[in-house]
């Protein structure tokens, strides 16, 4: 199981900011290690973030985003002290959600 | 006229029709908790490939979709993308990358008061033009922006 994410949501005003730093090797199927084999590709191939209750973000993502995501977003409509759930699943199925509250 | 050799052709040209449907994407299970991967797209070797995976094969220049990003890399590996697009009903966000093996990075839609902006982190292999694409109201618009890469990100 990898590590938990990190989830920051703040309101500012009524805009409030979602950041999501996601544990994760993120490897692409092309990088060869020391010995000059392959490393197989392992990487997140989708990601959500529900809050309140409703689907907000619906992302895929490829090989090519870095090692240990970020990813940044904004929405209106946010209450300080709704759930924020993000999720996401790799190549392989494995798959993690963790929680954290608007602030 | 052999009608069992017929009946047998009418057949087979209409099961090979379904599995070509299948194939294509046209009849995907609907989708249950995260839309499903869309590989065709992902797995696409160059730009014009990835940019019909996503449905966006002609997307037009916009001024109003923002891409802000580094004008030079030092690290190809972390490489920070943001995109904003001021676009009217903007519903999803694209970010590619020209010159990446595999040059779509990811794609977010948007819903439920989410604004249309996202930022994320991506590699790069080499120098290249880094694309966002937006779509808003059915049509697909462009941004796009060159960043030099001084040791690239892909080869580790």
């Amino acid at each position: 199981m990898a590590d938990p994410m990190k989830i920051r949501a703040q309101l500012k005003g009524d805009v409030a900011e979602i950041r999501v730093l996601m544990s994760h090797a993120m490897e692409t199927g092309q990088r060869k290690d020391a010995a000059g084999a392959t490393v197989p590709a392992h990487f997140i191939q989708s990601m959500t973030i529900d809050v309140g209750g409703k689907r907000v973000v619906d992302g895929q993502v490829g090989g090519s985003v870095s090692r240990n995501p970020v990813f940044g977003f904004k929405m209106k409509g946010a209450k300080a002290g709704d759930k924020v759930v993000v999720s996401w699943v790799d190549n392989k199925g494995e798959k993690r959600t963790d929680e954290a509250a608007v602030a | 006229m052999n009608t069992t050799r017929r009946t047998v052709l009418k057949g087979a040209t209409a099961s090979g029709v379904l599995a070509g449907l299948i194939a294509a994407g046209a009849l995907r299970p609907t989708q249950v908790l995260a839309s499903e991967w869309n590989k065709a797209a992902f797995e696409a070797k160059d730009t014009a490939g990835a940019l019909k995976g996503i449905g966006a094969a002609a997307p037009a220049d916009s001024k109003d979709l923002v891409l802000k990003v580094p004008d030079i890399a030092e690290n190809g590996a972390v490489v920070p993308v943001d995109v904003v697009s001021n676009i009217p009903k903007t519903t999803s966000i694209a970010i590619l990358v020209e010159k990446n093996p595999s040059p779509l990075c990811a794609q977010f839609e948007f819903s439920n008061g989410a604004l249309p902006e996202a930022s994320a982190r991506i590699k790069m292999g080499q120098t290249s033009m880094v694309k966002a694409v937006a779509k808003a109201d059915g049509k697909f618009y462009t941004a796009q922006k060159e960043v030099k890469v001084t040791v690239g990100g892909c080869g580790g």
